[in-house]
């Protein structure tokens, strides 16, 4: 009857819902719109003033009012490449054993755990990274770097406890739950045929788990790119660790900045319009990095995979 | 209906006495404010002692100085709190003219992490300004010894931590080292966040304690309540008279009186390395920011009495909350400053 009368007017209540629902899935792109305009006016006397050399400098002296942000966005990429490298091979490689290998109970447990872990607020991770991971990089491991490796300009210098490497880790426990509980969901939606099947002709566990993976893969490198999302604007546990001071070093034994710490340190304090506009564009190039960051590592799944979108590809 | 008649009495009885109570609401003052973070437990104090006394009610929201400064300049407040005075600069950026009240001072202590010391460290505003310049780099340093006779000083590397996040504190270390060093001054300045020539940075003054705590070799700037609270080893600074001075809240005092005669030009002046033989050098005042053409007389009344009680019974109680009450010339300053507050243009307050 009802629907009988809304035709009456014209619309059908199945156009209403796909309307509703058009323009809920539209507001993403209206809010994420509004945060791009808002921040580009904030930005614009900065942009006005300094130009490109923003991004080239690495100078930030808010006394002489000149800013750049290059040591900045070098410490978000650095500092995330890191975590990266530490918590891929951990975060896959649980995955795998979760979901290939331990038995469906320990799964389930390990990966309600795994859940857990990604709930823990960020400042609890820097409380951490600051007072027992930093004392325990100081006097133990960052010496035997330093000493069996100091050869390498990546781990030359001062024993802090604090910087890159600290703040690397930190990323690193703070990214590897999505990693893994994403790559284990990926996992397990593969068809288990798969592995049947190269049993059958006589592979190992290990030669079946690997073709599982290569099915997974889309999935999985979808889950990467989701964490390193995560990485590169975590803020307050970095900003903790990280020894925040505007040099670009080569070694990780260094402190650095990043460009939400910078924010996250100085804009409360800020006071004088092109300081404060200088901080507002820091967060425009965040946006810029995360997105050419992104559509890097998507091309990067859009090859690695050959353009292929299975059942498990999430991606 | 009679009855119903009386129900819509009673009724309107209660509107009018609910009506008649929101308008003793209404008629009391709310004033609002905004900024610095490192006054806000005295100010706190001082908003709830005055709304049991005169009813006035104050809303304080520490967002620190930089977001007070801009509340002021929007005019989205009565009034601002700043740890760093406006400069000239800032100061043409306002819409109207604004008014400085300094409210305490307060000091910038450094401590240290150096087990084996066991008497307090005597510093020299040259080896502080050699220190964060990254010249001194030992602690064994032959300018740390002259001014520590009798004192065994290790042979470590000094690491220096300052603050990561812009504030008041490393507004007045810095302000102190540009105005004992003209090297310092030209090469880095001041400002609530610089650029450092060396050294690590901890977010607060907690981050920063945490690293010197952590780390031996380190030295720190924290504000001289966290120190005195936390019962940290802090160094005795050499002040322009020669003397090497305790930071205490009496030195901190000292440093304003001495500072006194230039207050009452401009009571922007830092009073950094000031000439009083018994001043702590590193020493400050936090101000509140009002502008001198008040809309609303009443708010205006509100807050100028606010003030001159803040000059008098506000200051006995700021030492028990470790900040260094203002001296009596200071609160004269402040007293000739109130004078001046008008309201389109008639004077808030008559002349006594």
């Amino acid at each position: 009857m009802s629907q009988a009368k809304v035709r009456r007017r014209g619309v059908s209540a199945d156009e209403v819902y796909k309307g509703l629902l058009a323009a809920a899935a539209a507001l993403v792109f209206v809010i994420v719109a509004l945060i791009v305009y808002e921040v580009a006016r904030g930005a614009e006397l900065s942009i006005r003033t300094i130009g490109w050399k923003f991004l080239t400098q690495t100078e930030w002296d808010p006394v002489a009012d000149k800013y750049g942000a290059l040591p900045y966005m070098y410490g978000t990429l650095v500092s995330s490449l890191l975590a990266l490298i530490m918590a891929v091979p951990l975060g896959v490689g649980s995955a795998v054993f979760l979901a290939e290998i331990a038995s469906r109970r320990v799964g389930s447990i390990v990966s309600f755990v795994m859940e857990l872990l990604a709930a823990i607020p960020s400042i609890v991770y820097g409380i951490w990274g600051f007072f027992v991971l930093a004392p325990w990089l100081r006097t133990f491991i960052e010496p035997w770097l330093i000493a069996h490796f100091g050869f390498l300009p990546l781990f030359r210098g001062f024993p802090f406890g604090i910087g890159m490497l600290n703040a690397g880790i930190i990323l690193a426990i703070m990214i590897v739950p999505t990693i893994v509980s994403i790559s284990r969901e990926v996992l397990l939606a593969t068809p288990g045929t798969l592995r049947e099947a190269s049993l059958a002709l006589g592979a190992t566990q290990a030669e079946a788990i690997g073709v599982a993976l290569d099915a997974a893969r889309p999935g999985i490198l979808g889950a990467i790119i989701l964490a390193l999302g995560r990485a590169l604007g975590e803020t307050m546990a970095v900003t903790m660790v990280i020894g925040n001071t505007n040099r670009i070093s080569l070694s990780l034994l260094d402190p650095g900045a990043t460009m939400s710490s910078i924010i996250a340190n100085e804009f409360t304090e800020a006071t004088g319009d092109l300081y404060l506009s200088a901080l507002i564009q820091i967060a425009l190039v965040l946006f810029a990095v995360t997105i050419v960051v992104n559509a890097l590592a998507r091309a990067l799944v859009y090859f690695a995979t050959g353009g292929r979108r299975d059942a498990a590809g999430a991606a | 209906m009679i009855r119903f008649q009386r129900q819509l009495a009673t009724l309107s009885l209660a509107a009018l006495a609910l009506f008649g109570a929101g308008n003793a609401v209404a008629g009391q003052v709310n004033l609002t404010g905004a900024g610095a973070t490192f006054p806000y437990p005295i100010y706190s104090k001082w908003f709830d002692m005055y709304h049991e006394k005169t009813g006035v009610q104050i809303n304080y929201q520490s967002i620190g100085s930089g977001g007070g400064i801009q509340q002021v300049k929007a005019g989205t407040v009565d009034f601002g709190a700043s740890d760093a005075a406006l400069s000239n600069a800032r100061l043409k950026e306002m819409p109207r003219k604004v008014l400085h009240f300094p409210t305490v001072a307060g000091a910038v202590v450094l401590s240290y992490n150096l087990p084996s010391v066991t008497q307090p460290l005597q510093l020299t505003p040259e080896t502080i300004v050699g220190i964060y310049m990254g010249k001194i780099t030992m602690w064994n340093d032959k300018s740390i010894a002259a001014s520590n006779p009798g004192v065994e000083l290790p042979g470590a590397p000094i690491l220096p931590v300052h603050r990561s996040d812009g504030s008041g504190t490393t507004n007045i270390f810095v302000t102190y080292l540009s105005a004992v060093s003209s090297q310092w001054k030209e090469l880095v300045g001041a400002n609530t966040s610089v650029s450092w020539p060396v050294g690590i940075g901890g977010k607060g003054n907690e981050g920063v304690a945490g690293l010197v705590r952590q780390t031996p070799g380190a030295i720190g700037y924290v504000e001289l309540a966290y120190a005195k609270q936390n019962k940290f080893a802090v160094a005795h600074i050499r002040n322009s008279s020669g003397n090497f001075v305790e930071p205490t809240l009496a030195s901190t005092t000292a440093a304003a009186e001495g500072a006194s005669a230039m207050l009452a030009k401009d009571v922007r002046t830092p009073i950094v390395n000031s000439p009083a033989p018994n001043a702590y050098p590193i020493s400050g005042l936090t101000f509140l920011l009002v502008y001198q053409d008040q809309k609303d007389p009443v708010k205006a009344r509100a807050l100028a009495d606010f003030i001159r009680w803040s000059m008098t019974d506000g200051q006995e109680v700021a030492e028990s909350l470790d900040y260094a009450k203002l001296p009596a010339p200071v609160v004269k300053v402040n007293e000739a400053t109130l004078m001046m507050l008008t309201s389109s243009g008639k004077p808030v307050l008559a002349a006594k």
